[in-house]
This record gives C-alpha cells, structure tokens and sequence, in this order.
C-alpha cells in the first residue's frame, strides 16, 4: 500500500468495521469473565452488562466445592497432557519412518491418508469400542488420538524439507536408526512439533463427544462435559451448594446458577485464554503447512 | 541401506498401523449391523437378519421417510448456508490487508481467531448468557431500549435455526477462515499492484483484478473441499444447541443418526442411515477431486 495516501472516508469505515468485528469476538469472554466477580445477585439478574459491579472472588473458591469438579479437572488436564506427549511422540516417529525406505511405504501412507477422509460411521465405531472395553475407560480419550494422519503428513513434510547429509554423515558414524531420530531428527523437527503439540492440546481440552458417546462414569466426566451437564442442572447445583453454605456468607454472593455456569465457564476457557497468545504464531504456521500439502 | 532394513522400519511403525487398523478399519465390520435388527447386549448371531428392510423403509414407511427427508433438507440448508458465508472470510482477508496500522491488524487479526479454540459447549454457554429469556444480555439491553417490551427467547425457537446455526459458525470460524487468504494475499507479486496503480486502478479495481484473482486458487480448494464434505455437519454444535423447540429444524444428518441410534437404542436402522452417509460423501469427495483435476489439472488429495 502506499505510504503517502491520505486518511480517507474509506479507512474511516475500514477501521471502524475491524474495530465492531473484533468487538464482537471478545466481548463475549468479556461479559462472561466480569460476571464472574460481579455480585452475584446483580449478575443472575442481568444487571452486569458492561463493567463489573461489588467485585468479590468468592466465586474462585465456591466453585470446587461443586460437587465432582475437581476429579474433572483432574481427568481434562490428564487427558491433555498424555494424550498430547504420545501424540508428538507418535507423529514424529511416523512421520520420520515415511521419509525412509519402509517395507509397503506408499501403501501404508495411503492406508493412513484415507482414514482423514472416510469413516465407519458413529453406531459401528461406538460398537467397535464397546466391544474393545474403551467404554467407561480412560484409555478411550487417548488411544484413538495417538495416530493423525494430518500430523504425521505435517513430520513427514517438515523432515524432507531439512538436509540429508546430516542424516548420512551420522550413519556413517554407525548409528542405527533410532539414534538418527533422536539424535539428529527430533531437535530439527521442534517447530513442527510444537505447532502438533499446541493443537493436540485443544482439540483434547476442548474434546466433548468422546465421553458423550462413552463415558458414564462420573469419575472420568471431563470439564466440557460437566459445564454441559451443569447448564441443564445449575438450578438444584445451586441449591445444593446454599444449604451445604451455612449463614457465614454474604447472601448476595452465595452461588446461584448464572454464578455457576460463568465460573465453571470461565475455567474452561482459562487454560485457552493463557496459552492462546504465546502460541498464536504456531496454530498460523500449522495452517499455513497444511494449507501447502493438506 | 540393507535390504533386511526396511522390514526392520516397517515393524516400528507396526504398533501404530495397528492402532489405525483398529479405531479407522475395524469399525467397518460393524456395517454389518444395518442388515440386522440388532439390540445392545444380545449377541448377533440370535438377531433377526433384516437384509435391506432398514434401507427400503426409508423410501416404502411414509412416518420414516418423512423424518429422513426433514434430516436431510436441514443437514442441505446448514451446509448451502455454511458454503455460502464462505465467502465472507475471503471479504475479511481483502479488507484487512487496506489496513494500514501493522500493530492494529495484528490485534484483530488475534482476537478474531481466538473465537476458533473454544469448544461448542463453550460457545452455548456464551449463547445462554447473552440471548437467554431470563435476564440475558441481548434481551435487558433491548429492554432497557425499549425496542421491546417482551424478552425473546431466541434459543428456545424454531424460527431462523438454519440461519442462527450459521450465524454462531461464522462468529467461531471467520478469522481462522481468513488466516489462509491472508497469507495469499501477503504472497502476492507488489509489482502487479505497482504496474495496475501505473496504469490508473483505483482501490477497488486493486482488490479486483489483482487481490481477488490472488487469492481464488485458495477458496476454489476450500470450496470443493467444503462440496466433499457436504453432508458431514458434525454434531457437536447442533447436540448442544438442540431443544425441544428447535429439534424439528436443527436435526442434521449426524445428529439424527446419535439420537436414533445412541438415545433411542435403534442400532439398526442408525447404521444403515451412517452406511449410506459414508457412501455418499465419498461419492461427493470423488466429485470434488474431478472436478478440482479437470478445473485446475491437479487432485486435493
């Protein structure tokens, strides 16, 4: 664009589109985060729309005083953080044996590459699984994850893009190829790595349908599930959570359902809202790889 | 490299073929289900062969046929509607790059992606709080502006679900959509706008000739791959959002399949709909592909 063009109606409207759309993104984070400090009786009213109103964080604290919250805090962040590291692990490696000469190498690509576009169906897989004891099982959340195509395309990609020499300098040395890949391979990759990683790691927070479909085990319900669970029930939550409350307590801030639903919200969201603008630039780079070879 | 290597490579990527095999392949044994009245707990082999009746009631029973067609006008409306406001991140991207403030382009372009992480239950909860009937910020604010005098209940109201479902879409994808066109845009040649601005183009003859044309390689790729993927809405959104006063027109094809099959237990009959489902949209991926190979010489695949 030129530099010296002047600041006409048409920026004006430009900046003030952008500015109404961005609005528009955030305000509701916004709206839901200063209900959750505002008085809790102004909030279930409606009457917390634009800035908050008596700030209090009692909200924090109640919270985990929901009944099964904190063991579902405890399954999400688990589920994160092991489904994410075995499927780095497992894309990288993949991704690094589809750059050598493997027995069936075409074939067995492709055999990966077409279960991103075709699948059973929801009834034959939910048997499958039932029949494989992944109902009512933690492992449900974390096997079916391990293997993505779409990632190991991204490892695969990325590893052809960085020289061979290195490669055959250390096998000359006489390394096997297990101590390529770690040696040499798995410092190149990282860029690639973190990018599967960032998006491993929501697709697994923000996972819901696995445990619709296969859990009924309250002990294995995932935060989604229970924000979704706690919508339709927050009415007798929150009496259950006046009666066990006792008189110490403000009475315009004991947990009412709008108060429930925007904390167990907001920490559902958190998580994505603290890592979101450090990783910004790697989901970019992802879409962008993707976009390449996808 | 020796000859026994490549054996030695394929029995280490063995494990993870393996686990494809059985979350991607094995599943489709279970096809087998959809000619069969088959009830959870009772073994196959005692359930009553049903051969095509699960397929030919679709067409022959006047109830059931009814009821695949509503799933199917909705699951082709969500869709047309979703195809059509592809367009509108390809808008955002050409609009965005007029910009001229580097810093304030960052800052939208973060916070409109930011909608894109969150999961569908998520974006409920924000639909409850802001459009409930009871105290919801859409209706006090209107309230207190007196355009209305009665709150609305938008969430729990058939009228505009296609329309509304599509909107809640474009709110979550449109700066993700856009990242892609706004990579193509930064990749196109600056002499081209340098030589148009030479010969006299405006602003708006700039998007046009130049911008537009950059960019449509990336939307007809999108595109067709949004043709292949036509009748696979997901559930996740339509299953949190659905009521009972809605279900007549959010029912799309996936969720129809997990409410006939998961909640009302008819395996059955959920299968052959899925069994068919899975036919067609390969057929719609076949088409997609053609169509890209004729159109632009090469596949999407």
């Amino acid at each position: 664009m030129p530099v010296k063009e002047k600041f006409t109606m048409f920026h004006f409207v430009n900046y003030a589109a952008f500015a109404m759309i961005t609005l528009i993104c955030v305000f509701p984070f916004y709206y839901l985060f200063i209900n959750t400090i505002s008085n809790n009786d102004l909030s279930s009213r409606g009457l917390v729309m634009f800035y908050p109103k008596d700030i209090h964080w009692t909200n924090y604290a109640d919270v985990f005083r929901i009944p099964g919250l904190g063991q579902a805090a405890l399954i999400s962040v688990f589920r994160t953080v092991l489904g994410t590291v075995l499927t780095v692990a497992a894309s990288a490696f993949l991704g690094y044996l589809f750059t050598k000469q493997m027995w069936g190498r075409s074939f067995w690509y492709r055999f990966l590459v077409i279960t991103m576009y075709f699948n059973a169906g929801l009834i034959p897989w939910y048997l499958t699984m039932l029949q494989l004891g992944l109902t009512n099982n933690f492992l449900a959340y974390i096997l079916p994850a391990i293997v993505q195509p779409f990632f190991i395309i991204l490892v695969k990609t990325f590893v052809e893009s960085t020289p061979l020499a290195l490669q055959e300098s250390a096998q000359i040395d006489g390394a096997g190829i297990l101590t390529i890949f770690a040696k040499i391979i798995f410092p190149l990759i990282t860029p690639i790595l973190a990018t599967i990683a960032i998006f491993s790691a929501v697709t697994q927070w923000n996972s819901f349908t696995d445990t619709l479909f296969l859990i009924t085990d309250q002990n294995l319900f995932t935060l989604q599930f229970i924000l979704y669970r706690y919508m339709n029930e927050a009415t007798s939550i929150a009496q259950l959570m006046k009666q066990s409350t006792g008189a110490m307590v403000d009475i315009s801030n004991m947990a009412t359902p709008t108060s429930i639903q925007t904390t167990v919200s907001m920490v559902v969201v958190l998580p994505i809202l603290l890592v979101y603008p450090f990783f910004q630039r790697f989901f970019v780079k992802g879409i962008m790889i993707g976009a390449v070879k996808g | 490299m020796m000859i026994k290597d490549k054996y030695r490579l394929f029995l280490m990527a063995l494990p993870f073929l393996a686990l494809a095999f059985v979350f991607c392949y094995l599943p489709l044994y279970g096809w087998i289900y959809a000619f069969y009245d088959y009830r959870p707990g009772i073994p196959l082999a005692q359930s009553e062969f049903m051969g095509f009746e699960w397929f030919t009631s679709m067409v022959s029973n006047e109830v059931q046929r009814e009821e695949v067609m509503r799933v199917l006008r909705n699951t082709f409306a969500i869709s047309t509607l979703n195809i059509l406001t592809s367009v509108l991140p390809v808008i955002f991207a050409v609009f965005l790059a007029e910009l001229r403030s580097a810093k304030f382009k960052k800052l939208v372009q973060t916070l409109t992606t930011l909608p894109n992480f969150i999961s569908w239950v998520l974006v409920y909860s924000f639909a409850f709080m802001l459009f409930s009937v009871n105290n919801g910020f859409i209706n006090n604010l209107l309230l207190d502006l007196g355009w209305i005098s009665e709150p609305l209940n938008i969430l729990a109201s058939d009228d505009h679900t296609w329309l509304s479902m599509t909107l809640w879409s474009v709110w979550k994808g449109l700066g993700w959509g856009a990242i892609m066109y706004i990579a193509a845009i930064m990749g196109i040649d600056q002499e081209i706008y340098e030589a148009a601005r030479v010969d006299g183009a405006g602003r708006f003859r700039l998007m046009w000739h130049v911008t537009i044309p950059g960019i449509m390689p990336t939307f007809f790729v999108l595109l067709l791959l949004s043709i292949g993927n036509f009748i696979n809405n997901g559930m996740e959104q339509f299953y949190v959002f659905q009521n009972a006063m809605n279900m007549h027109n959010i029912e799309v094809l996936d969720l129809y399949v997990y409410n006939i099959g998961m909640t009302n237990s008819n395996f059955g009959f959920a299968t052959a709909v899925s069994l068919l489902k899975s036919l067609v949209s390969l057929f719609l991926l076949f088409i997609a592909n053609s169509m890209s190979k004729v159109i632009r010489g090469e596949s999407i695949f």
